[in-house]
């Protein structure tokens, strides 16, 4: 297929100023991705890593051909991107796998796609599955597939089309914690060996120890928009080990990196630690269960009010991907501080922890009104009229004028949520109202 | 070359699956070929030949009717794949396609068979071929709206994982359908075939007797054959009649549906591990027999070599011309589509005005709110009996396995042929028609109430009893609270589908006859009926048009509403 030879040295992939926005529905832009620029050499694999929402997974699909960016150029060997091109071939998440198709079937789907002779296709197909560990399972449906056994089809069905670059979309975690280091593990060896057809690797992932174990390369991706933060380089031999003292090291300090808040912020005082909030920030979608139980657990010891977020992460079996925003609503709340990869508890935080349930909800009560500006808006609003009611409608259409339909949603659930708990206001589903009431 | 291993012929002996598919096979062909031969005869053959009441002809009739139910099942399929890919591709003809589908659902279009009768006859003249051309698209009109819809449906929430997967894989349009798209609404697909012969066979029964003008053409087929025994007063016939039904139905259901059912079952994207996977003994046949396996790599090797033939382009398709062109595009569309509509508007209209009166037209919106009362009433009366039996049998698996198949195969059993029984019995003990020919609206459509709530009684989670049982919750309270709230989504979707039935059985129930007795029951049904008869176009149009509006605003006023009610607070996910 793609026989052109390779330039020695030259990248195989290369973005150049990409930027990637959505229209909302009031007209405007929502930008999700700017300012990237980045290069993918022959023999590397490069881990694009961040947490959920920061675009990583929006770029990869811009790589794949799958939507196409708003400015700035994507090319593959020198080529610009326009639609999937042959060469770059993707593993997904959800393996995305056709379930009235068998192992084989799935596999030869993509060479049937660029119309080989049957005997090849029948040859090559065989060939990847018996690369990949699948043989004796040709003739089985997906649904008889344990999820690595899908996630191998997933990998033999990019291979076998004989891809220059192969994407791979968090392709280990959909599977439990084993099974997906056997499969990295395996996969790593493949590429040590050079059995693989691939010149090239990108990994969107949001595991920090995952990106460390594979790649050679780490983008770390902030968020709102998302961009690059910062590009660390992992000389560590392979095959690697998680216990090695430069293996944590390193892990350590990509978790300060993606707790460091924006550079801006970080010059002012003390009030400018806390991000600003206005009425039209999203908030995240945090119970009340995790807020308190992750206040206990900082309180608690061996932590005593100051927490190591991998220590504490690696404590509570949580991946960065959910301890971060519950950290972030603490310290939106202003119950915790987050600093250079430790989360320490404020004097309210630690009064918190201590409490009993009602003492705990009347202080809830008291910052959330007064550091959710939505739920204070509400409350007022609430409080101002005669019949102590207001339809949802009202603010969803105030919270549109910030955010798209779906982060409006998700904003008011979170505060109806929260409000609840802290018994700052209530709300009816059935009829969508807000009132200061309690239920009878 | 391109010898793929399974497809070579005969390794070994002939297993005995084989035996039963060739005899299956021989015996298929050998009927399409009678059923085939009739059809160019002209129509002065049907009258040197005049049906008969002999049970003997009745397999004949059987096959005949099957024949024509295949036809318009295939018709069905192809406008399917077509109309609906139409429309969920093309914005803009999406846009008009899909209202259009919406409402031709709710159009009772039982009333039209007579016209629609006259333009297929015109097509054909003088030939066999153009009435069954009628009976045929009679029978797809009320099989093709439902599984156009259940595709167009599917086509729209094709998982996006396998969206990206297919398109980067690079596959073409012509692949990605056939791989991907047609894959995915397979199973939503059979359901609604399934929904639509059970309708099928109510419609088949009343367009295979078709009265035109003066002239009445009766083609061979359990239809007619009834129609003959109604005028005869022969109740034995009518006996066999539905006997023969009921072996067809049956043999339909072992053949086609069952088989469909368990090898649709390898569609389905969410695969539950713990669910039983549908059994059939044709299917078995048919995958284990070598010939019916070379039929089916027949039909892949189609898809495959076709898909060569229509390549995915190496440039994608050219950009969407400019927003400015585009808009006025649309702009175009929409006016030429408004344009149509106030054409056929003023058309229907002006006729309606220079043919009837407003005081008619006043007139028949009293008679449909009459049907509308009775169809009301039934639906209430039809669930107080099967709601309780339906929770019962649900909450039983052992029952449900045995009355579930039974509830299915009633609603599909053409309820028309038990029809000519009430007659006998209103005539005989002078009974008021406007109450005693009322249950016949829903004797076919109740049966939907029924094995939608078993189904949904059967999903009530096992822990969710235990609870109840726990904490005591018994009697009324425990109906109130725990059985019919949880069977409540399902409860709406049969008794959406058993009120659509209703107002089209109306036609054909509240005007019934034995022999030359006529029993009739005042409403809107009895009003087209007459208008058909006496084949008068206007008040049919009337008629027609003033029900599909009922039919129309009662969905968008009071079911739909009540669905997405139920399906947000009731639905146990």
């Amino acid at each position: 297929m793609n026989s052109s030879p390779l330039l020695s040295g030259s990248p195989l992939l290369q973005c150049t100023d990409v930027r990637k926005s959505f229209p909302k529905p009031d007209g405007e832009e929502l930008l999700v991705l700017e300012g990237m620029n980045l290069e993918l050499r022959e023999g590397q694999i490069m881990g694009l890593l961040g947490r959920s929402g920061s675009g990583k997974s929006t770029l990869l699909r811009l790589i794949a051909g799958l939507a196409e960016p708003s400015a700035g150029d994507v090319r593959y060997l020198g080529q610009p991107v326009v639609g999937p091109a042959r060469g770059i071939a993707m593993v997904f998440q959800s393996f995305a796998l056709f379930p009235w198709l068998t192992v084989f079937e799935n596999v030869a789907l993509g060479l049937e796609a660029q119309n080989l002779p049957r005997a090849e296709i029948r040859k090559r197909s065989l060939a990847a599955i018996d690369l990949i560990g699948l043989d004796g399972f040709e003739s089985a449906y997906p649904r008889e597939l344990s999820g690595g056994m899908r996630q191998r089809v997933g990998f033999a069905r990019a291979l076998v089309v004989h891809p220059n670059i192969l994407l791979m979309d968090e392709p280990f975690s959909a599977l439990d914690v084993l099974t997906a280091e056997t499969l990295r593990t395996d996969f790593l060896d493949l590429w040590a060996e050079g059995r693989m057809p691939i010149k090239g690797v990108i990994l969107v992932t949001h595991n920090i120890e995952e990106a460390v174990l594979m790649c050679d390369r780490i983008l770390v991706f902030g968020s709102n928009p998302g961009r690059i933060l910062s590009e660390i380089k992992v000389t560590l031999p392979q095959p690697r080990n998680r216990l090695d003292p430069s293996f944590r090291e390193l892990v350590e300090r990509i978790y300060v990196e993606m707790t460091a808040r924006p550079k801006a912020a970080a010059t002012g005082g003390r009030q400018e630690r806390f991000p600003g909030l206005g009425i039209g920030s999203v908030l995240p979608h945090v119970g009340s269960n995790l807020i308190s139980g992750l206040m206990e657990a900082v309180a608690a010891p061996p932590f005593n009010g100051k927490a190591d977020l991998p220590e504490i992460a690696s404590d509570l079996q949580m991946e960065i991907d959910e301890l971060f925003p519950v950290a972030e609503t603490l310290q939106m709340l202003r119950f915790g501080e987050l600093e250079g990869g430790d989360l320490k508890l404020t004097e309210d935080g630690m009064a918190f922890a201590h409490a009993d349930i009602d003492e705990r909800k009347r202080i809830f009560l008291r910052h959330l009104l007064a550091y959710v500006p939505l739920a204070a808006h509400i409350r007022r609003v609430l409080d101002e009229r005669a019949s102590h009611s207001a339809r949802k409608s009202r603010f969803i259409d105030e919270l549109e004028d910030f955010m798209s339909e779906e982060d409006a949603d998700q904003t008011l659930r979170a505060v109806v949520r929260w409000a609840r708990y802290a018994e700052a206001f209530a709300y009816d589903d059935e009829n969508a109202m807000f009132s200061l009431e309690n239920p009878t | 070359m391109n010898r793929f291993e399974p497809y070579v012929f005969l390794k070994g002996l002939a297993s005995r699956w084989d035996v039963l598919a060739f005899i299956v096979v021989i015996g298929l062909i050998a009927f399409l070929g009678e059923t085939a031969h009739g059809l160019f005869a002209p129509l002065t053959q049907l009258e040197a030949t005049p049906l008969s009441l002999n049970p003997i002809h009745l397999p004949e009739y059987a096959a005949r009717t099957t024949f024509r139910m295949l036809a318009a099942l295939a018709a069905s399929l192809l406008f399917t794949l077509t109309y609906a890919t139409w429309a969920a591709k093309s914005e803009r003809a999406g846009r008009l396609l899909v209202p259009i589908l919406d409402i031709l659902q709710s159009v009772p279009i039982l009333g039209f068979i007579s016209i629609t009768s006259v333009f297929f006859l015109s097509l054909a003249p003088g030939r066999v071929l153009g009435a069954e051309f009628a009976a045929i698209f009679a029978i797809f009109t009320s099989q093709a709206w439902n599984m156009a819809f259940s595709f167009y449906q599917s086509l729209r929430t094709v998982p996006v994982e396998l969206i990206e997967a297919a398109e980067s894989f690079r596959l073409s349009r012509w692949m990605r359908f056939w791989q991907l798209e047609t894959p995915f609404g397979m199973p939503a697909l059979v359901w609604n075939m399934m929904l639509s012969m059970s309708g099928g066979w109510f419609f088949v029964v009343a367009s295979e007797s078709i009265t035109v003008g003066h002239s009445a053409v009766a083609l061979p087929g359990v239809g007619s054959y009834i129609a003959l025994a109604i005028q005869e007063k022969n109740l034995v016939a009518i006996g066999w009649a539905i006997v023969t039904m009921l072996i067809v139905i049956l043999i339909y259901d072992q053949l086609l549906f069952r088989p469909l059912v368990a090898w649709v079952d390898r569609f389905r994207v969410e695969q539950e591990p713990g669910e039983k996977i549908p059994d059939s003994w044709a299917l078995t046949m048919m995958r284990r027999s070598r010939v019916i396996n070379a039929a089916t790599a027949a039909f892949h090797n189609l898809v495959f070599w076709t898909s060569r033939l229509v390549k995915r382009p190496d440039k994608p398709p050219v950009e969407d011309p400019a927003p400015s062109k585009r808009r006025s595009l649309d702009w175009l569309w929409v006016s030429l589509i408004i344009a149509a509509l106030v054409l056929g508007l003023w058309h229907i209209v002006a006729g309606l005005i220079a043919n009837t009166s407003p005081s008619e037209a006043l007139h028949v919106c009293g008679l449909a709110c009459i049907t509308m009362v009775r169809v009301f009433v039934l639906i209430a009366l039809a669930s107080l009996v099967w709601v309780p039996i339906g929770i019962w049998v649900g909450m039983r698996p052992r029952v449900a396995e045995v009355v579930q198949p039974i509830a299915q195969f009633m609603a599909a059993f053409p309820a028309n042929l038990l029809f000519p029984l009430a007659v006998y019995g209103i005539a005989t003990w002078r009974l008021d028609p406007n109450v005693f020919l009322s249950p016949l609206m829903i004797l076919g459509t109740q049966w939907y109430i029924l094995f939608n709530i078993i189904a949904g009684a059967s999903t009530i989670p096992a822990e969710m009893r235990y609870a109840a049982t726990n904490f005591g919750i018994k009697g009324w309270l425990w109906w109130r609270k725990v059985a019919l709230p949880a069977v409540l989504p399902f409860y709406v979707t049969g008794a959406i589908t058993a009120s659509g039935g209703s107002w089209n059985a109306a036609q054909v129930s509240e005007l019934v006859s034995w022999g030359h007795t006529e029993i009739r029951a005042k409403g809107l049904g009895s009003y087209i009926a007459d208008a058909a008869a006496a084949d008068n176009f206007h008040q049919i149009v009337l008629g027609v048009g003033v029900m599909s509006l009922f039919v129309v605003v009662i969905n968008r006023v009071f079911w739909r509403p009540l669905y997405y009610y139920a399906e947000r607070k009731y639905r146990m996910t």
